[in-house]
């Protein structure tokens, strides 16, 4: 029977994760990851999770356990955050390029040096060109509703797909949410397709060998592409998934009477003049200071980047056409450029008419807080910027404090 | 009860043809492995000269599932393969074998290796030890000999090699082998013995290699005999607990013979030519203590 219950964003990742009846887990612990896995830990050996639960020795062997289940047909699951994720990285890629239907969760936290626990969005961001589809939510029940999602993503397209959530502002923060049934998750999230085991005695491969950039033939005088035409159809099935994933929310929809908006969201975007772009939680944060800015008479609306791997370019455009201004707060930065959906929005509407000015702004790294009249002051002087005839505009650091003195003491501790 | 040569079995698993190196003992090994696993396996294999054995899409020289994955992750994706096979039901149909070369093992996939043997994971783990990075061109791994001149040691590698299947002893796994690529029914005997086994069993082979140990491809089965001789490879299983010599080095201790001294293996190939007498001696020293070690835990049936 489906129940609303208060839990946090680690328990709805765990609980979409029971509910997807996945068949193998493998993690490793990191803040602020730990209770997904611990949670899953807990319902395989009760029983109440009738799954293979391995507990690997470091993150690089965790993904690989999901990658090498999956290739033998089995539904995985694995969770991770920050440095987890930059030690599983060459996993990473290796999943996505050999185009395994891996379901991960990426409980966004920053990276060391130096130690940092809180919240930014500088892990998934650096993995962002590895070939996975890429989702960010903004609250606890659209966590657990992107993970089921998630798994139908992933399998029908054969590619994994990486379910980001902010760490400790949804991870560890309790939410009312509604957990459907298992017959309402089954009827919606079938077991996994049988034509996904390709591990077979009587149909022998080699799977994943070296490949040439030039297609081969095979022993039959069969012409099989080269690794250009392997990664060229990987690029399509992205493609393919700006299609896939606002249908798979469409039909969730249908079936649980919530919607998330597949590739974007939106607040007050209708006639809005300024909008406020950003991914994750952040983006409610930004409701606020749009709702603020209204007050004053300002336009402003906020777009929400739901999927920001593959990038919505089109769809982007199409929201985005016609208005004034549009300020992005990245939670990352691509270190000695700027903030990463700042630049791919930019290069998305380069060269198109009826585009806003597109101004970038670094804000939250390693939980810094940011309130939503700091970004609604922040956005005021944008709005003043670009009304002054600024078209370009260096990267603004919201509520970056002014401390040292010499400006050289960054983070040695002095006694 | 060992097999006899003439009794292994006649089905193939290995295609003619394939893109190893001439002389390349991995061959001779494979065979008797797929031979002991009834080709109903799955082979999970790294970046490795065992890979270019396999061939290049879309073509393999193997009649086996073959699975290719990254260089530190063999013992890894062979725990996944285990828990998805198992998840679906599937874990009794085939032997999933994890084979890696020595720097895949020894060095970059120690850490999966470690976990997976202390979560006592249910596969056959083969290291096949040429003694180098051999697919990259021979430069020293933590199991090249001590003597031994690579791309990165051209003087000779200064220190001894680590003692891998005394490391898996010390994970308390069921079963761990020592053999020689050059042995066949020595390497058939222990893969039908490890098959028979739940948990992780580890298997070391030694496989001579023509191109990094510099000599004639046409001598491989004789270098890889005198190694055993010489004491520098010895054959033994540790099953459950008991250590036995086997085969060759099981005669070798009844013997009592002495061994041949490894200068004389040595003579025979370039990686160890102007090698200074004293690094020879240390290698004797090195040899003899093991040796007898081996010996004095040698328990015969």
């Amino acid at each position: 029977m489906s129940s609303t219950v208060v839990i946090t964003g680690n328990e709805a990742a765990a609980t979409a994760a029971k509910l997807a009846r996945v068949q193998v887990v493998a993690a490793y612990p990191i803040t602020p990851q730990s209770s997904v896995v611990e949670t899953l830990s807990r319902w395989v050996e009760s029983g109440e999770l009738a799954a293979e639960f391995v507990t690997v020795e470091s993150e690089h062997s965790a993904l690989t356990v999901c990658l090498a289940a999956s290739t033998v047909g089995a539904r995985t699951f694995t969770a991770t955050s920050s440095n987890g994720l930059a030690y599983m990285t060459e996993q990473v890629w290796w999943t996505a390029g050999a185009r395994l239907p891996v379901v991960m969760g990426c409980v966004n936290r920053s990276l060391a040096a130096p130690w940092n626990v809180l919240n930014d969005q500088q892990d998934s961001m650096s993995v962002r060109d590895s070939g996975w589809i890429q989702l960010y939510c903004r609250d606890n029940q659209e966590i657990l509703d992107t993970f089921l999602q998630a798994f139908r993503i992933a399998e029908e397209l054969s590619l994994p797909v990486m379910v980001c959530y902010d760490g400790f502002l949804l991870s560890h923060t309790v939410m009312p949410v509604h957990v459907p049934s298992a017959e309402e998750a089954d009827a919606f999230l079938p077991p996994r397709p049988a034509g996904l085991q390709i591990v077979d005695l009587n149909d022998p491969r080699n799977i994943g060998p070296v490949t040439l950039a030039d297609p081969r033939r095979d022993a039959s005088g069969v012409l099989h592409g080269g690794y250009m035409e392997i990664r060229h159809a990987h690029q399509q099935a992205l493609a393919e998934a700006l299609d896939v994933i606002p249908a798979v929310d469409a039909e969730f929809a249908d079936v649980f009477r919530r919607s998330w908006g597949g590739l974007t969201w939106e607040h007050r975007l209708e006639d809005a003049e300024v909008v406020l772009v950003a991914a994750g939680s952040l983006g409610m944060e930004l409701t606020l200071a749009a709702d603020e800015l209204r007050g004053e008479g300002i336009r402003a609306g906020v777009l929400g980047i739901r999927a920001y791997r593959p990038f919505p370019v089109e769809h982007l455009c199409g929201k985005l056409v016609g208005r004034t201004l549009a300020i992005v707060f990245d939670k990352a930065l691509s270190y000695g450029y700027g903030g990463p959906i700042c630049t791919d929005l930019r290069a998305a509407l380069s060269g198109r008419e009826k585009m806003p000015t597109v101004f970038g702004t670094i804000t939250g790294l390693g939980g810094r807080d940011v309130t939503a009249a700091q970004l609604a002051e922040e956005a005021r002087a944008a709005i003043s910027d670009a009304e002054a005839g600024m078209s370009q505009r260096r990267t603004v650091w919201v509520n970056l404090q002014d401390v040292a003195a010499d400006g050289k003491t960054m983070c040695g501790v002095r006694e | 009860m060992s097999t006899k040569i003439l009794d292994l079995p006649t089905t193939e698993y290995m295609l003619p043809g394939n893109r190893a190196c001439a002389g390349c003992a991995i061959g001779i090994g494979l065979r008797s492995i797929t031979k002991a696993l009834d080709g109903k396996m799955v082979l999970v294999n790294p970046a490795s000269c065992l890979t270019v054995l396999g061939g290049m899409y879309p073509v393999s020289s193997m009649r086996i599932p073959w699975i290719n994955v990254s260089f530190p992750s063999t013992a890894a994706a062979a725990a996944g393969v285990v828990a998805g096979l198992r998840a679906q039901g599937r874990a009794d149909e085939m032997t999933v074998l994890a084979m890696a070369g020595d720097g895949g093992t020894g060095d970059i996939g120690i850490q999966a290796l470690s976990g997976a043997a202390e979560r006592n994971d249910d596969f056959i783990y083969m290291c096949y030890d040429n003694e180098a990075y051999m697919n990259t061109g021979t430069q020293r791994s933590g199991l090249t000999p001590h003597g031994a001149r690579t791309t990165t040691t051209s003087r000779g590698k200064k220190e001894n090699p680590k003692d891998l299947p005394r490391i898996m002893e010390a994970h308390g796994i069921p079963y761990i082998a020592s053999t020689s690529a050059v042995y066949p029914t020595d390497v058939y005997d222990k893969m039908v013995k490890a098959r028979g086994i739940k948990g992780l069993r580890y298997l070391h082979m030694n496989v001579p290699c023509p191109n990094g140990w510099g000599f004639d491809p046409k001598d491989t089965v004789k270098l890889g005999k005198l190694a055993v001789e010489t004491g520098l490879v010895a054959l033994y299983e540790i099953d459950g607990g008991i250590f036995r010599l086997t085969d060759r080095s099981a005669m070798l201790a009844a013997g009592g013979k002495p061994l041949v001294p490894v200068a004389e293996f040595f003579a025979t190939q370039a990686r160890f030519k102007s090698l200074p007498p004293q690094s020879v001696a240390d290698v004797q020293t090195w040899v003899d203590r093991r040796w007898k070690e081996y010996v004095s835990r040698h328990q015969a049936e």
